[in-house]
């Protein structure tokens, strides 16, 4: 009888909800992620929802603004003294939540605490690696490195710094379990629901400018159709990564309003450049070929057969820009003579005859089935296309696991498939790392071409590359860093599809500051 | 007695062996984790380190021994992505799971039994027979398809529910539980609507066919024939004898409520263990997915054992030894 | 996925008895077409298994022959023309695949699961039923204990890990679906069969000489068949539902087969944006599928086993 009770009191509940909700938004922001954090310790795993949520938290030497350049943060200011010693002040004043203040001290214990985080599934030890720092006093540390490094100031702007007090003695558990108040930032974590949400509270000491909530939660709504489902529904104030299909609704309801910003990630296709002949491809009847895929004119064919706008418009809905390059070309590093190839089948159609396939090949396409926004679709409509240039296309779509796996090394450690589509978001917000992954000699001791997955080498951009590593002005990098993107892509190492864009919806009356690193920050939210 | 829940104890263990076995070489041979774990700006050092920080450089039957020996101590393994006990990490999202299906299970009987009881009485009327017919499409209707329905019509076309999620919890004795708030009750709703319906239809089939069979009993005879009404012969006495077999009945299906979870909590984002499952499976995090077999299978042995126990105490003509058909 | 021990006798056993007796067969069709909706369930289900396997001859697509599929064809409403010059009738999807073509094609994959992953547990099943009846003793205890725990987990969860351990795939999805399918019939044939053994037409078979497996499959086996009928239909349509299930969570069928779930699945993302159809309609599909089973499901089980009815 009780709960036949209960759930008419859930009934008449229900009816008065949406006053009760509004009443209650005055200070609460509600945002629906499209992904959950493996940990909320800042150190444990180099994931982009936990960057995105310690960084509102434990803030970081080095800040990075909407548009990925680099601004200060707990560094007020950062300068070379030579070629191998970058030295950061640091901003004085800061306090933890604990209400000690921030030192070298605690950048140092940082420093030693990022290599020792155990079981860490991807360690931000790589950024520090060759790095030795130093305390010259309270306020000013030095980081020398054993080759130049221009890139010391974007490494530290990806992860937090906490007090030396949690550094030293709290575990990923004790950070999960909200028992580190050695944070900077203008929240504080003050519930991990795993599963469900994340809440934090306004640090009312902070430093800088005080965020216009006193209290955010984060929800984990994985599902796209959900997250919308959820702002439309009123469940939640902001969402993120709103899905190509919904945009026109989304942007038509005049209770919402959607911002969109040009992402560092570009959706691409890797083709296999060092096998004589490659798993996947044969000649129209079966028998084998010589690897069609290492004659430029081919790579140009299919550049070209590749209606770059069909997919932008019919597959994205307008959510992305079709690509030329490894970063749009906003970013640092990126080439401005690069044009996106326009589509232009009779001479694909051309090329492919000039390189000796008149009549085609039979080729497999793979790719992951739910990493990358509509990644199954875009395979399916480039497999129309080269269809329509003559080639026999078949396509399979993998479990990201089983995919990465296998594109990475399935066959005797080598990358196993032939031509896959695959994405990458540049973290670092300029070029080199993208170059460097992804078309990059493959070098496992120099730690080149890591997701080089069609094995592309290079000798002269590899040349272009390695000067503009060492290059530490930034004029003279970004020339290198151009010239290198354009060896590559005019050589389609990749051939690049769309950048996607971000875009977030929220609540009319709620401003979101649309973000390239796909970054959805409480602090860029205002009424 | 205790021999019987002896052997079903070891029945369960051998089970688990069986399930964790296949599990663990299986989502070995599917993929690397370390793939889905390692941020893919990383080289192939970076690859290398998380293979030795996850212990995944070693052989798989290295692995294997290793897992086993430190199970043997009750030492499960830690989640490959949260770097928690893999069983801490299902413990903590049972309490949201339990809370789901059992507010399905009561919906499931105070929406089914009156449908179902009415449809028994009064077999011939356009109404039974309507409710049939909808019961028959309760046990066809796709559970994850229904969910979508439910959402667009309540959440969004009507704008009364909540669309996604759990509401706000209260921890009594240790245990989160959203059921004792308004906003709580709001969302759990359309979930356990959801999960709740297959179960519906399943009342309604066990209390129609009870009604039936009680309806040509000597006592529902004897007591029409006293003159009682109709009200408190379908109230006190068929009602009183038809409980029993259905409450059994849905004690063994609280354990398949449990396993159809998984659907509805990922439909609904709703923070219980199937949607745990379900990621790490995505995720290739296989110590979660092994203590979740071993969690469940316990859970179900549970279950089943006090479902019989229970049964031979309400009833001596069963007896708790050989269970021949 | 292990190659089945379907003996011609079992198959010919499923034919051959019913006719034979004539009159328990003409009872169950006089039963079974006395009731209106049952036999509404067999039509709808006829069309549904005829419009499957004629899909080849009756759509205007192949939707999976890449050439026939233009993506400036995506998203069409139902009705539209499409640019090859047919009209889609339900509607295109995201990569402007017809609905029409894709729903038929998705139906031969999920009927090809459903019946398959049915015939080859049926098979298993009813093997190992007769073997515990027929051997007694130690085999049958340990095999019904092996029964009666694989029936205490539910399906769901069983083909979910198997799958997870497996991978995606028809193959996988059809050794997930039989793995939890068995039992069922083992259980019941051998509660029958145990009956059978009893008669004395056993006796008199085994009196002759004639060999076990002789007895077994051409005197027990075929009188147990009416419930594995019962079951069969049951079965079928749980196994649709499943593997529908199964591949909306993306543990399923892959892209390249795709089945009715999977179609389901791929339309979700459409479903709040206005392209109803593109989820709306295979799920449509799929429910009139499973309606369609389970409506003469129903009836064949009142007709030939009235004591199963719960």
């Amino acid at each position: 009888m009780t709960s036949i009770r209960l759930l008419a009191l859930a009934a008449t509940a229900a009816l008065t909800m949406g006053s009760a909700i509004s009443a209650l938004q005055a200070q609460e922001l509600r945002i629906g992620l499209s992904a959950e954090p493996s940990s909320i310790d800042p150190h444990y795993h180099n994931l982009s929802p936990n960057n995105m949520l310690s960084r509102q938290v434990f803030e970081t030497l080095v800040g990075q603004n909407e548009k990925q350049a680099l601004e200060p943060s707990l560094a007020e200011s950062w300068k070379t003294l030579d070629d191998n010693t970058w030295e950061f002040k640091l901003r004085r004043g800061v306090k933890f939540f604990d209400g000690s203040d921030f030192t070298a001290d605690d950048v140092l214990a940082t420093f030693k605490r990022l290599p020792a985080v155990p079981r860490s599934p991807s360690s931000f030890a790589p950024f520090i690696a060759g790095q030795t720092i130093e305390k010259v006093d309270s306020h000013t540390i030095r980081i020398k490195t054993t080759a130049p490094a221009p890139l010391v100031p974007t490494s530290l702007s990806t992860f937090g710094i906490v007090s030396k007090a949690c550094a030293e003695t709290l575990s990923t558990e004790d950070f999960n379990a909200l028992k580190c108040q050695g944070g900077t930032g203008p929240f504080k974590y003050s519930e991990f629901r795993p599963g469900d949400r994340v809440v934090m509270e306004r640090n009312n000491a902070y430093w800088g400018k005080k965020p216009d909530w006193e209290k955010v939660s984060f929800r984990f709504l994985t599902a796209a159709p959900t997250r919308v489902a959820a702002i439309l529904a009123g469940d939640v104030d902001v969402i993120e990564g709103v899905p190509p299909s919904d945009m026109a609704r989304l942007k038509s309801n005049a209770n919402l309003s959607v911002v969109e910003e040009l992402s560092n990630r570009v959706i691409y296709f890797h083709l296999d450049h060092f096998r004589e002949t490659s798993p996947f491809i044969t000649a129209k009847d079966g028998s084998p070929i010589k690897n069609p895929l290492r004659d430029l004119r081919v790579r140009q064919a299919l550049s070209m057969a590749l209606n770059r706008q069909a997919i932008v418009d019919r597959i994205m809905e307008g959510q992305a820009v079709p690509a030329e390059q490894v970063l749009p070309s906003s970013f640092f590093g990126t080439s401005q003579t690069l044009k996106p190839t326009p589509f232009d089948l009779a001479g694909a159609r051309k090329l492919l005859a000039d390189a000796g396939f008149p009549n085609g090949f039979k080729m497999k396409m793979h790719g992951p089935n739910g990493r990358y926004t509509n990644d199954t679709k875009i395979l399916e409509a480039a497999a129309q296309m080269y269809t329509r240039l003559g080639i026999d296309i078949e396509i399979e779509t993998i479990p990201p696991a089983n995919f990465f796996t296998r594109a990475s090394q399935g066959a005797n450690g080598d990358p196993e498939f032939s031509f896959i589509l695959v994405g990458w978001g540049a973290g670092t917000g300029e070029t080199s790392g993208s170059l460097q992954a992804l078309v990059g000699t493959f070098d496992r001791t120099r730690g080149w071409g890591a997701a080089n997955r069609g094995r592309y080498s290079n000798k002269a951009m590899d040349e272009v590359l390695t000067e503009a590593l060492r290059t530490v002005d930034n004029t003279k990098r970004a020339a290198l860093l151009a010239r290198a993107s354009e060896l590559s892509m005019n050589d389609l190492g990749i051939i690049p599809s769309h950048y996607q864009t971000n875009v977030w919806a929220s609540r009319k009356g709620i401003k979101v500051t649309a973000r390239a690193d796909e970054y959805t920050l409480a602090t860029g939210i205002t009424r | 007695m205790l021999a019987f829940i002896i052997r079903r104890i070891g029945q369960a263990m051998l089970v688990i062996g069986v399930m964790v076995v296949i599990v663990f070489f299986g989502v070995n041979v599917i993929g690397d984790p370390v793939w889905m774990l390692i941020s893919p700006e990383m080289d192939q050092s970076a690859v290398e380190a998380t293979k030795i920080a996850l212990g995944l450089d070693k052989p798989i039957w290295e692995q294997f021994i290793y897992f086993v020996g430190n199970a043997l101590q009750g030492d499960m393994g830690r989640s490959f992505v949260h770097g928690e006990p893999a069983i801490k990490l299902i413990l903590s999202r049972m309490p949201a799971t339990m809370e789901l299906a059992l507010v399905a299970l009561f919906m499931a009987i105070l929406i089914g039994m009156p449908l179902g009881v009415y449809a028994g009485l009064k077999p011939e009327t356009r109404l039974a027979k309507g409710i049939m017919a909808v019961s028959i499409l309760g046990f066809s209707l796709p559970t994850f398809w229904v969910g979508l329905m439910l959402i667009m019509f309540f959440s969004i076309m009507l704008g009364w529910l909540p669309a996604t999620g759990r509401g706000d919890t209260v921890r009594v004795l240790g245990i989160e539980t959203s059921l004792l708030s308004l906003n709580g009750w709001t969302y759990i709703a359309l979930p356990a609507l959801n999960l709740a319906l297959l179960k519906i239809s399943l009342v309604i089939r066990l209390a129609r066919a009870g009604v039936r069979e009680a309806a040509l009993m000597d006592y529902v005879k004897f007591a029409r024939a006293k003159g009682l009404s109709q009200r408190r012969i379908v109230g006190v006495h068929i009602l009183k004898n038809i409980m029993i077999p259905i409450v059994t009945v849905l004690g063994l299906e609280f354990g398949s409520l449990v396993a159809f979870s998984v659907v509805t909590e990922t439909i609904f984002a709703w923070p219980g263990m199937g949607k745990l499952l379900l990621e790490a499976i995505q995720r290739l995090d296989r110590p979660v997915i092994v203590a979740y077999v071993m969690v469940v299978v316990v859970l179900f042995v549970v279950i089943n054992l006090v479902v019989d126990v229970l049964y031979s105490v309400l009833d001596p003509r069963v007896r708790l030894t050989e269970a021949k058909a | 996925m292990t190659d089945t021990p379907i003996s011609p006798a079992m198959l010919a056993g499923a034919a051959t008895p019913v006719p034979k007796e004539e009159t328990p067969f003409t009872r169950f069709r006089k039963g079974f077409f006395e009731d209106k909706v049952a036999v509404a369930g067999l039509i709808l289900f006829s069309i549904i298994v005829a419009l499957a396997l004629l899909a080849p001859l009756i759509t205007p697509q192949n939707p999976y022959d890449l050439r026939s599929v233009d993506l400036m064809d995506s998203r069409l409403k139902p009705g539209s023309v499409a640019g090859e010059g047919f009209t889609t009738w339900l509607g295109t999807d995201g990569v402007g695949r017809d609905l029409y073509s894709g729903i038929l094609y998705g139906l031969r994959i999920s009927l090809m699961v459903g019946f398959l992953s049915g015939l080859i547990a049926a098979s298993i099943g009813m093997a190992v039923g007769l073997i515990a009846a027929y051997a007694g003793g130690r085999v049958e205890t340990i095999l019904m204990r092996i029964v009666d725990l694989q029936l205490s987990l539910p399906a769901v969860l069983i083909a979910l890990i198997l799958v997870a351990a497996l991978g995606k795939g028809v193959d996988k999805i059809i050794f997930a679906l039989v793995v939890v399918q068995w039992a069922y019939y083992a259980r019941t044939v051998r509660g029958n069969a145990l009956v059978e053994r009893r008669k004395e037409y056993v006796e008199a078979a085994q009196s002759l000489g004639l060999s076990n497996a002789r007895v077994v499959f051409r005197h027990i086996m075929p009188n147990c068949l009416a419930p594995v009928i019962v079951i069969v239909t049951v079965q079928t349509a749980h196994a649709i539902a499943l593997e529908a299930t199964l591949s909306f969570l993306g543990v399923g069928l892959p892209q390249t087969e795709p089945s009715l779930g999977v179609l389901i699945a791929n339309g979700f993302q459409y479903m709040l944006s206005g392209s109803y159809w593109i989820s709306f309609f295979p799920g449509l599909a799929l429910l009139l599928t499973i309606v369609s089973i389970n409506l003469m499901g129903d009836r064949i089980r009142d007709v030939l086993n009235p004591r199963l009815e719960k």
